[in-house]
Protein backbone atom coordinates (compact mmCIF):
# COMPACT_ATOMS: atom_id res chain seq x y z
CA UNK A 1 0.00 0.00 0.00
CA UNK A 2 1.02 3.23 -0.90
CA UNK A 3 -0.26 6.50 0.49
CA UNK A 4 -3.26 4.78 1.55
CA UNK A 5 -4.22 4.17 -2.24
CA UNK A 6 -5.80 1.07 -2.78
CA UNK A 7 -3.93 -1.38 -4.08
CA UNK A 8 -5.76 -5.15 -5.45
CA UNK A 9 -4.88 -8.12 -3.76
CA UNK A 10 -5.15 -10.77 -6.07
CA UNK A 11 -5.10 -14.47 -5.26
CA UNK A 12 -3.99 -17.07 -8.30
CA UNK A 13 -4.36 -20.65 -8.11
CA UNK A 14 -2.37 -21.30 -10.98
CA UNK A 15 -1.52 -25.33 -12.31
CA UNK A 16 1.75 -27.13 -12.19
CA UNK A 17 1.77 -28.36 -15.83
CA UNK A 18 0.67 -25.10 -17.91
CA UNK A 19 -0.20 -21.80 -15.66
CA UNK A 20 2.35 -22.07 -12.88
CA UNK A 21 5.43 -22.76 -15.85
CA UNK A 22 3.98 -20.36 -17.92
CA UNK A 23 4.36 -17.62 -14.76
CA UNK A 24 7.59 -19.06 -14.48
CA UNK A 25 8.46 -18.33 -17.98
CA UNK A 26 6.91 -14.77 -17.63
CA UNK A 27 9.89 -14.36 -14.84
CA UNK A 28 12.29 -15.96 -16.17
CA UNK A 29 12.25 -14.09 -19.61
CA UNK A 30 11.99 -10.70 -16.75
CA UNK A 31 8.76 -9.36 -18.32
CA UNK A 32 7.71 -6.63 -15.96
CA UNK A 33 4.08 -7.20 -14.48
CA UNK A 34 1.62 -5.79 -11.94
CA UNK A 35 2.91 -7.63 -8.51
CA UNK A 36 -0.39 -7.82 -7.02
CA UNK A 37 -1.22 -11.79 -7.48
CA UNK A 38 0.36 -13.73 -5.08
CA UNK A 39 0.62 -17.63 -6.47
CA UNK A 40 -0.40 -20.59 -4.88
CA UNK A 41 1.18 -23.86 -7.10
CA UNK A 42 -1.95 -26.73 -7.46
CA UNK A 43 -1.01 -29.86 -9.21
CA UNK A 44 -4.50 -29.12 -11.63
CA UNK A 45 -7.04 -26.26 -12.12
CA UNK A 46 -9.27 -29.32 -11.20
CA UNK A 47 -7.76 -29.72 -7.56
CA UNK A 48 -9.44 -25.83 -6.64
CA UNK A 49 -11.68 -26.87 -4.51
CA UNK A 50 -13.93 -23.45 -4.09
CA UNK A 51 -13.80 -23.71 -0.45
CA UNK A 52 -10.60 -22.12 -1.25
CA UNK A 53 -11.97 -19.58 -3.38
CA UNK A 54 -14.19 -18.27 -0.83
CA UNK A 55 -11.74 -18.42 1.70
CA UNK A 56 -9.57 -16.16 -0.35
CA UNK A 57 -12.37 -13.79 -0.42
CA UNK A 58 -13.07 -13.98 2.90
CA UNK A 59 -9.56 -13.28 4.21
CA UNK A 60 -9.11 -10.02 2.33
CA UNK A 61 -8.46 -10.96 -1.53
CA UNK A 62 -10.64 -8.60 -3.73
CA UNK A 63 -9.86 -11.17 -6.99
CA UNK A 64 -9.09 -14.50 -7.34
CA UNK A 65 -7.81 -15.99 -10.38
CA UNK A 66 -7.84 -20.32 -11.82
CA UNK A 67 -5.44 -20.53 -14.31
CA UNK A 68 -4.89 -24.44 -15.81
CA UNK A 69 -4.30 -26.00 -19.13
CA UNK A 70 -5.97 -25.04 -22.34
CA UNK A 71 -9.13 -27.29 -22.94
CA UNK A 72 -7.81 -30.82 -24.34
CA UNK A 73 -4.42 -30.11 -22.34
CA UNK A 74 -4.63 -31.55 -19.17
CA UNK A 75 -2.55 -33.55 -17.86
CA UNK A 76 -4.75 -35.35 -15.93
CA UNK A 77 -7.49 -35.19 -18.84
CA UNK A 78 -10.12 -33.52 -18.02
CA UNK A 79 -9.70 -31.59 -14.77
CA UNK A 80 -9.54 -28.49 -16.65
CA UNK A 81 -13.02 -29.01 -17.91
CA UNK A 82 -14.30 -29.78 -13.66
CA UNK A 83 -12.83 -26.02 -13.16
CA UNK A 84 -14.22 -24.72 -15.96
CA UNK A 85 -17.96 -26.18 -14.62
CA UNK A 86 -17.01 -25.44 -11.24
CA UNK A 87 -16.03 -21.63 -12.21
CA UNK A 88 -18.82 -20.77 -13.82
CA UNK A 89 -21.81 -22.12 -11.18
CA UNK A 90 -19.05 -20.56 -8.66
CA UNK A 91 -19.24 -17.25 -10.25
CA UNK A 92 -23.34 -17.22 -10.18
CA UNK A 93 -23.17 -18.10 -6.69
CA UNK A 94 -20.81 -15.57 -6.01
CA UNK A 95 -23.13 -12.57 -7.85
CA UNK A 96 -25.84 -14.20 -4.67
CA UNK A 97 -23.49 -13.22 -2.02
CA UNK A 98 -23.03 -9.56 -3.70
CA UNK A 99 -19.01 -10.89 -5.04
CA UNK A 100 -19.09 -9.31 -8.72
CA UNK A 101 -18.38 -11.83 -11.39
CA UNK A 102 -15.43 -9.29 -12.31
CA UNK A 103 -13.66 -10.51 -9.29
CA UNK A 104 -13.42 -14.52 -9.99
CA UNK A 105 -11.52 -15.01 -13.35
CA UNK A 106 -10.82 -17.90 -14.90
CA UNK A 107 -7.73 -18.31 -17.67
CA UNK A 108 -6.11 -21.28 -19.94
CA UNK A 109 -2.22 -20.41 -19.54
CA UNK A 110 0.09 -22.90 -21.24
CA UNK A 111 3.62 -23.39 -19.80
CA UNK A 112 4.53 -21.39 -23.33
CA UNK A 113 2.44 -18.18 -22.85
CA UNK A 114 4.59 -15.85 -20.64
CA UNK A 115 2.87 -13.07 -22.19
CA UNK A 116 -0.30 -14.06 -21.92
CA UNK A 117 0.06 -14.66 -18.36
CA UNK A 118 2.02 -10.85 -18.20
CA UNK A 119 -1.41 -9.88 -19.71
CA UNK A 120 -3.96 -11.11 -17.50
CA UNK A 121 -1.72 -10.21 -14.30
CA UNK A 122 -2.19 -6.73 -15.64
CA UNK A 123 -5.51 -6.54 -16.92
CA UNK A 124 -7.13 -8.36 -14.02
CA UNK A 125 -5.12 -6.08 -11.54
CA UNK A 126 -6.47 -3.19 -13.53
CA UNK A 127 -10.10 -4.27 -13.86
CA UNK A 128 -10.04 -4.83 -10.01
CA UNK A 129 -8.36 -1.77 -8.89
CA UNK A 130 -11.44 0.22 -10.64
CA UNK A 131 -14.20 -2.32 -8.82
CA UNK A 132 -12.68 -1.22 -5.44
CA UNK A 133 -11.52 -3.17 -2.59
CA UNK A 134 -14.04 -5.83 -1.46
CA UNK A 135 -13.32 -5.45 2.18
CA UNK A 136 -15.08 -8.75 3.45
CA UNK A 137 -16.26 -9.44 6.80
CA UNK A 138 -19.39 -11.14 6.56
CA UNK A 139 -21.27 -9.32 9.30
CA UNK A 140 -18.86 -10.42 12.08
CA UNK A 141 -18.70 -7.30 13.57
CA UNK A 142 -22.07 -6.60 14.37
CA UNK A 143 -22.95 -7.62 17.51
CA UNK A 144 -23.58 -5.40 20.65
CA UNK A 145 -21.99 -7.18 23.80
CA UNK A 146 -18.55 -8.42 23.32
CA UNK B 1 -36.98 -33.91 43.28
CA UNK B 2 -33.91 -35.11 44.95
CA UNK B 3 -30.84 -33.28 44.68
CA UNK B 4 -28.49 -35.55 43.15
CA UNK B 5 -29.94 -35.48 39.87
CA UNK B 6 -28.69 -33.65 37.30
CA UNK B 7 -30.21 -30.02 36.46
CA UNK B 8 -31.23 -29.53 32.44
CA UNK B 9 -32.18 -26.39 30.28
CA UNK B 10 -33.97 -26.42 27.46
CA UNK B 11 -34.29 -23.05 25.36
CA UNK B 12 -35.53 -21.25 21.68
CA UNK B 13 -33.89 -18.63 19.88
CA UNK B 14 -34.65 -18.21 15.90
CA UNK B 15 -36.60 -21.14 15.45
CA UNK B 16 -39.86 -22.78 14.31
CA UNK B 17 -40.79 -24.85 17.14
CA UNK B 18 -39.91 -28.00 15.86
CA UNK B 19 -36.88 -29.00 18.11
CA UNK B 20 -39.03 -28.15 20.87
CA UNK B 21 -41.71 -30.72 19.46
CA UNK B 22 -38.92 -33.40 18.68
CA UNK B 23 -38.26 -33.33 22.51
CA UNK B 24 -41.62 -33.91 23.14
CA UNK B 25 -42.05 -36.49 20.13
CA UNK B 26 -39.67 -38.23 22.79
CA UNK B 27 -42.90 -39.74 23.69
CA UNK B 28 -42.30 -42.88 26.75
CA UNK B 29 -38.65 -42.10 26.42
CA UNK B 30 -39.46 -38.04 27.51
CA UNK B 31 -40.79 -40.05 31.03
CA UNK B 32 -37.11 -41.66 31.59
CA UNK B 33 -35.78 -38.46 30.66
CA UNK B 34 -37.81 -36.47 33.12
CA UNK B 35 -37.11 -39.55 35.74
CA UNK B 36 -33.46 -39.50 35.91
CA UNK B 37 -33.34 -35.60 35.26
CA UNK B 38 -34.62 -32.16 36.26
CA UNK B 39 -35.76 -29.82 34.08
CA UNK B 40 -34.91 -26.35 35.61
CA UNK B 41 -35.63 -24.40 32.25
CA UNK B 42 -37.99 -24.62 29.65
CA UNK B 43 -39.91 -21.77 28.23
CA UNK B 44 -42.28 -23.65 26.09
CA UNK B 45 -43.43 -25.93 28.35
CA UNK B 46 -42.56 -24.91 31.78
CA UNK B 47 -43.16 -21.60 34.07
CA UNK B 48 -39.84 -20.87 34.86
CA UNK B 49 -38.69 -16.97 34.38
CA UNK B 50 -35.24 -15.43 33.25
CA UNK B 51 -34.71 -14.73 37.11
CA UNK B 52 -35.35 -18.03 38.22
CA UNK B 53 -32.13 -18.75 35.75
CA UNK B 54 -30.09 -15.73 36.78
CA UNK B 55 -30.55 -16.74 40.34
CA UNK B 56 -28.62 -19.75 39.56
CA UNK B 57 -25.18 -20.53 40.62
CA UNK B 58 -22.43 -20.40 37.38
CA UNK B 59 -21.88 -24.05 36.76
CA UNK B 60 -24.88 -25.10 38.32
CA UNK B 61 -27.02 -26.63 35.04
CA UNK B 62 -25.04 -29.75 33.90
CA UNK B 63 -26.36 -29.54 30.45
CA UNK B 64 -28.40 -26.77 28.65
CA UNK B 65 -29.84 -27.60 25.11
CA UNK B 66 -30.35 -24.43 22.95
CA UNK B 67 -32.10 -24.66 20.05
CA UNK B 68 -32.59 -21.97 17.08
CA UNK B 69 -30.39 -19.28 15.44
CA UNK B 70 -29.33 -15.79 17.17
CA UNK B 71 -31.00 -13.30 15.52
CA UNK B 72 -31.94 -10.57 18.56
CA UNK B 73 -30.03 -9.26 20.91
CA UNK B 74 -32.54 -10.85 23.49
CA UNK B 75 -31.35 -14.18 22.31
CA UNK B 76 -27.25 -13.10 22.59
CA UNK B 77 -28.15 -12.28 25.99
CA UNK B 78 -29.89 -15.29 27.07
CA UNK B 79 -27.34 -17.54 25.81
CA UNK B 80 -24.23 -15.79 27.12
CA UNK B 81 -26.42 -16.51 30.56
CA UNK B 82 -27.27 -19.94 29.95
CA UNK B 83 -23.52 -20.56 29.27
CA UNK B 84 -22.29 -19.12 31.86
CA UNK B 85 -25.00 -21.34 34.41
CA UNK B 86 -24.17 -25.07 32.47
CA UNK B 87 -21.71 -27.05 32.19
CA UNK B 88 -22.34 -28.20 28.63
CA UNK B 89 -23.95 -26.60 26.10
CA UNK B 90 -25.78 -28.70 22.82
CA UNK B 91 -26.30 -26.81 19.81
CA UNK B 92 -29.88 -28.82 19.09
CA UNK B 93 -31.22 -28.91 16.07
CA UNK B 94 -29.63 -26.99 12.58
CA UNK B 95 -30.70 -23.67 13.06
CA UNK B 96 -28.47 -23.63 16.01
CA UNK B 97 -25.62 -25.75 14.67
CA UNK B 98 -25.38 -24.40 11.39
CA UNK B 99 -27.77 -21.26 11.28
CA UNK B 100 -30.50 -23.38 9.75
CA UNK B 101 -33.48 -21.86 7.52
CA UNK B 102 -33.53 -18.69 9.36
CA UNK B 103 -30.25 -18.14 7.96
CA UNK B 104 -30.97 -17.51 4.96
CA UNK B 105 -32.17 -14.31 6.05
CA UNK B 106 -28.94 -13.48 5.42
CA UNK B 107 -29.28 -12.80 1.93
CA UNK B 108 -30.97 -9.74 3.30
CA UNK B 109 -30.43 -7.32 5.73
CA UNK B 110 -32.90 -6.07 8.90
CA UNK B 111 -34.23 -2.96 6.69
CA UNK B 112 -34.78 -5.27 3.66
CA UNK B 113 -37.22 -7.85 6.17
CA UNK B 114 -38.22 -5.25 7.56
CA UNK B 115 -39.39 -3.81 4.83
CA UNK B 116 -40.94 -7.00 3.39
CA UNK B 117 -42.42 -8.36 6.48
CA UNK B 118 -44.27 -5.12 7.83
CA UNK B 119 -44.59 -3.55 4.07
CA UNK B 120 -44.76 -4.99 0.96
CA UNK B 121 -46.66 -8.43 1.60
CA UNK B 122 -49.57 -8.12 -0.53
CA UNK B 123 -51.14 -9.17 2.59
CA UNK B 124 -49.96 -6.77 4.53
CA UNK B 125 -52.85 -4.06 6.10
CA UNK B 126 -50.23 -1.67 7.80
CA UNK B 127 -51.49 2.51 6.09
CA UNK B 128 -49.24 3.98 9.08
CA UNK B 129 -46.14 2.21 8.04
CA UNK B 130 -45.38 0.87 11.39
CA UNK B 131 -42.60 -1.04 11.84
CA UNK B 132 -40.98 -2.66 15.13
CA UNK B 133 -38.81 -0.38 17.25
CA UNK B 134 -36.41 -0.83 19.33
CA UNK B 135 -37.75 2.04 21.95
CA UNK B 136 -41.30 3.30 22.06
CA UNK B 137 -42.99 5.57 24.49
CA UNK B 138 -46.32 5.20 25.57
CA UNK B 139 -48.42 7.16 28.12
CA UNK B 140 -45.08 8.44 29.44
CA UNK B 141 -43.46 4.85 29.86
CA UNK B 142 -40.73 3.49 27.87
CA UNK B 143 -41.58 -0.07 26.17
CA UNK B 144 -38.34 -1.43 24.69
CA UNK B 145 -37.89 -3.71 21.99
CA UNK B 146 -34.99 -6.35 21.41
CA UNK B 147 -32.37 -5.33 18.43
CA UNK B 148 -32.67 -7.21 15.54
CA UNK B 149 -29.60 -7.51 13.73
CA UNK B 150 -29.22 -7.41 10.28
CA UNK B 151 -27.11 -11.17 10.18
CA UNK B 152 -28.36 -14.32 11.49
CA UNK B 153 -25.78 -16.50 13.71
CA UNK B 154 -25.06 -20.10 14.58
CA UNK B 155 -24.92 -20.95 18.27
CA UNK B 156 -21.05 -21.02 18.41
CA UNK B 157 -20.53 -17.65 16.80
CA UNK B 158 -21.97 -16.50 20.31
CA UNK B 159 -21.00 -18.77 22.77
CA UNK B 160 -18.87 -22.05 23.04
CA UNK B 161 -20.47 -24.94 22.43
CA UNK B 162 -19.54 -28.77 23.65
CA UNK B 163 -21.52 -30.57 21.33
CA UNK B 164 -23.83 -30.35 18.18
CA UNK B 165 -27.25 -32.47 17.73
CA UNK B 166 -27.59 -32.01 14.08
CA UNK B 167 -31.16 -32.37 12.01
CA UNK B 168 -34.58 -30.38 11.30
CA UNK B 169 -35.46 -31.52 13.73
CA UNK B 170 -33.26 -34.21 15.22
CA UNK B 171 -34.40 -37.51 15.30
CA UNK B 172 -35.64 -39.62 18.42
CA UNK B 173 -32.76 -41.77 18.36
CA UNK B 174 -30.11 -39.16 17.96
CA UNK B 175 -31.23 -37.37 21.09
CA UNK B 176 -31.88 -40.13 23.59
CA UNK B 177 -28.06 -41.02 22.61
CA UNK B 178 -27.43 -37.82 23.42
CA UNK B 179 -28.87 -37.82 26.88
CA UNK B 180 -27.75 -41.10 27.35
CA UNK B 181 -23.93 -40.19 27.08
CA UNK B 182 -24.43 -37.26 29.49
CA UNK B 183 -26.27 -39.40 31.96
CA UNK B 184 -23.29 -41.91 31.64
CA UNK B 185 -20.28 -39.44 31.29
CA UNK B 186 -19.35 -41.29 27.81
CA UNK B 187 -19.28 -38.06 26.39
CA UNK B 188 -16.95 -37.92 22.57
CA UNK B 189 -14.52 -35.05 22.19
CA UNK B 190 -15.64 -31.55 22.60
CA UNK B 191 -16.83 -30.02 19.90
CA UNK B 192 -18.42 -33.35 18.21
CA UNK B 193 -21.08 -33.53 15.77
CA UNK B 194 -23.64 -36.23 18.01
CA UNK B 195 -24.39 -38.21 14.46
CA UNK B 196 -21.89 -40.96 12.46
CA UNK B 197 -18.83 -39.00 10.72
CA UNK B 198 -20.11 -40.10 7.15
CA UNK B 199 -21.85 -39.20 4.24
CA UNK B 200 -25.73 -39.88 3.72
CA UNK B 201 -25.09 -41.34 0.46
CA UNK B 202 -23.11 -44.08 2.42
CA UNK B 203 -26.26 -44.79 4.21
CA UNK B 204 -28.70 -44.22 1.16
CA UNK B 205 -30.97 -47.13 0.05
CA UNK B 206 -30.43 -45.87 -3.21
CA UNK B 207 -27.05 -45.89 -3.45
CA UNK B 208 -26.24 -48.99 -5.45
CA UNK B 209 -28.37 -48.00 -8.54
CA UNK B 210 -25.94 -45.36 -8.72
CA UNK B 211 -24.62 -45.82 -12.32
CA UNK B 212 -20.88 -46.09 -12.14
CA UNK B 213 -20.54 -42.81 -13.82
CA UNK B 214 -22.64 -40.58 -12.31
CA UNK B 215 -23.44 -37.81 -15.08
CA UNK B 216 -25.90 -35.21 -15.51
CA UNK B 217 -27.33 -33.53 -18.48
CA UNK B 218 -30.08 -31.24 -17.06
CA UNK B 219 -31.51 -30.53 -13.60
CA UNK B 220 -35.44 -31.20 -12.66
CA UNK B 221 -36.88 -29.86 -9.65
CA UNK B 222 -38.84 -31.94 -7.99
CA UNK B 223 -41.76 -30.88 -9.01
CA UNK B 224 -41.23 -31.08 -12.96
CA UNK B 225 -41.12 -34.92 -13.17
CA UNK B 226 -42.19 -38.20 -11.96
CA UNK B 227 -39.82 -39.32 -9.16
CA UNK B 228 -38.52 -42.74 -9.29
CA UNK B 229 -38.72 -43.93 -5.81
CA UNK B 230 -35.50 -46.53 -6.32
CA UNK B 231 -33.01 -44.71 -8.32
CA UNK B 232 -30.41 -42.15 -7.18
CA UNK B 233 -31.98 -38.66 -7.29
CA UNK B 234 -28.43 -37.65 -8.77
CA UNK B 235 -28.80 -40.20 -11.37
CA UNK B 236 -32.29 -38.40 -12.24
CA UNK B 237 -31.04 -34.95 -12.83
CA UNK B 238 -32.58 -33.74 -9.44
CA UNK B 239 -30.36 -32.40 -6.77
CA UNK B 240 -29.84 -34.45 -3.79
CA UNK B 241 -27.11 -32.61 -0.86
CA UNK B 242 -26.50 -36.30 -0.39
CA UNK B 243 -23.05 -36.38 -0.84
CA UNK B 244 -22.14 -32.88 1.31
CA UNK B 245 -24.32 -33.79 4.06
CA UNK B 246 -23.61 -36.10 7.56
CA UNK B 247 -25.93 -39.49 7.61
CA UNK B 248 -27.44 -40.28 11.04
CA UNK B 249 -30.93 -38.44 10.12
CA UNK B 250 -32.18 -42.00 9.01
CA UNK B 251 -32.93 -40.90 5.61
CA UNK B 252 -36.54 -39.89 6.35
CA UNK B 253 -36.86 -37.79 3.23
CA UNK B 254 -35.14 -40.47 0.52
CA UNK B 255 -37.93 -42.82 1.81
CA UNK B 256 -40.62 -40.31 1.73
CA UNK B 257 -39.48 -39.91 -2.05
CA UNK B 258 -37.45 -36.51 -1.23
CA UNK B 259 -34.39 -35.82 -1.77
CA UNK B 260 -31.87 -34.63 0.99
CA UNK B 261 -31.94 -31.18 1.40
CA UNK B 262 -28.95 -30.88 4.27
CA UNK B 263 -29.86 -30.24 7.36
CA UNK B 264 -27.65 -32.51 9.27
CA UNK B 265 -25.00 -30.24 7.63
CA UNK B 266 -21.26 -31.32 6.56
CA UNK B 267 -19.17 -33.77 8.16
CA UNK B 268 -16.17 -32.69 9.84
CA UNK B 269 -13.80 -32.92 7.18
CA UNK B 270 -15.46 -30.48 5.59
CA UNK B 271 -15.75 -26.73 6.04
CA UNK B 272 -18.22 -25.51 3.56
CA UNK B 273 -20.89 -27.63 2.88
CA UNK B 274 -22.58 -25.58 -0.32
CA UNK B 275 -19.00 -25.01 -1.45
CA UNK B 276 -18.23 -29.00 -1.12
CA UNK B 277 -21.89 -29.59 -2.97
CA UNK B 278 -21.22 -26.99 -5.90
CA UNK B 279 -17.91 -28.74 -6.32
CA UNK B 280 -19.51 -32.25 -6.60
CA UNK B 281 -22.10 -30.88 -8.68
CA UNK B 282 -20.33 -28.77 -11.46
CA UNK B 283 -18.00 -31.95 -11.50
CA UNK B 284 -20.57 -34.54 -13.06
CA UNK B 285 -22.66 -31.84 -15.19
CA UNK B 286 -22.06 -33.96 -18.72
CA UNK B 287 -20.72 -31.44 -21.21
CA UNK B 288 -17.23 -30.04 -21.93
CA UNK B 289 -18.67 -27.61 -23.77
CA UNK B 290 -18.52 -23.50 -22.57
CA UNK B 291 -22.05 -22.45 -24.01
CA UNK B 292 -23.75 -25.87 -22.61
CA UNK B 293 -22.03 -25.74 -19.30
CA UNK B 294 -23.73 -22.22 -18.85
CA UNK B 295 -27.00 -23.52 -20.56
CA UNK B 296 -27.09 -26.06 -17.48
CA UNK B 297 -25.65 -24.01 -14.75
CA UNK B 298 -28.62 -21.36 -15.94
CA UNK B 299 -31.18 -24.27 -14.86
CA UNK B 300 -30.15 -23.94 -11.06
CA UNK B 301 -32.57 -21.04 -10.10
CA UNK B 302 -30.90 -20.52 -6.76
CA UNK B 303 -27.74 -22.12 -6.11
CA UNK B 304 -26.71 -20.38 -3.32
CA UNK B 305 -30.20 -20.89 -1.64
CA UNK B 306 -30.06 -24.45 -2.67
CA UNK B 307 -26.42 -25.11 -1.11
CA UNK B 308 -26.73 -23.46 1.57
CA UNK B 309 -30.38 -23.97 2.47
CA UNK B 310 -29.39 -24.73 6.06
CA UNK B 311 -25.96 -23.49 6.63
CA UNK B 312 -25.33 -19.99 5.09
CA UNK B 313 -24.51 -18.66 8.51
CA UNK B 314 -21.78 -20.63 9.04
CA UNK B 315 -20.13 -21.14 5.91
CA UNK B 316 -17.45 -19.31 4.98
CA UNK B 317 -18.72 -16.18 3.40
CA UNK B 318 -21.88 -16.09 6.25
CA UNK B 319 -24.30 -13.38 4.19
CA UNK B 320 -24.30 -11.43 1.59
CA UNK B 321 -22.47 -8.32 1.42
CA UNK B 322 -24.60 -5.56 2.98
CA UNK B 323 -23.22 -3.34 0.70
CA UNK B 324 -24.74 -5.15 -2.26
CA UNK B 325 -28.17 -5.06 -0.48
CA UNK B 326 -30.91 -3.03 -2.48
Amino acid sequence: MTNGAFEPRLVGFLCNWCSYTGADLAGTARMVYAPNIRIIRVMCSGRVDPQFVLKAFSEGADGVLISGCHPGDCHYQEGNYKALRRHRLLTRMLEQFGIEKERFRLEWVSAAEGVKFQQVCNEFTEQIRKLGPLNWNGGKHERSQA
Amino acid sequence: MSAAKPKVAFYWCSSCGGCEESIVDLAEDILKVVAAVDIVFWPVALDFKKKDVEAMEDGSIAVSFINGAVRLSEQEEMVKMLRKKSGLIVAHGACSHLGGIPGLGNFWNKETIFNRSYLTTPSTDNPDRTVPLEKVEVEGKELTLPRFYDTVYALDQVIDVDYYLPGCAPPRDLIMNAIQAILDGKLPPKGAVLSPNKSLCDDCGRNESKPEKLVIKEIKRPWEVEMDPEKCFLAQGIICMGPATRTGCGERCIEANMPCRGCFGPTDQVFDQGAKFLSALASILDTDDEKEIEKIVDTIIDPAGTFYRFSLPSSILRRRRMEAIK
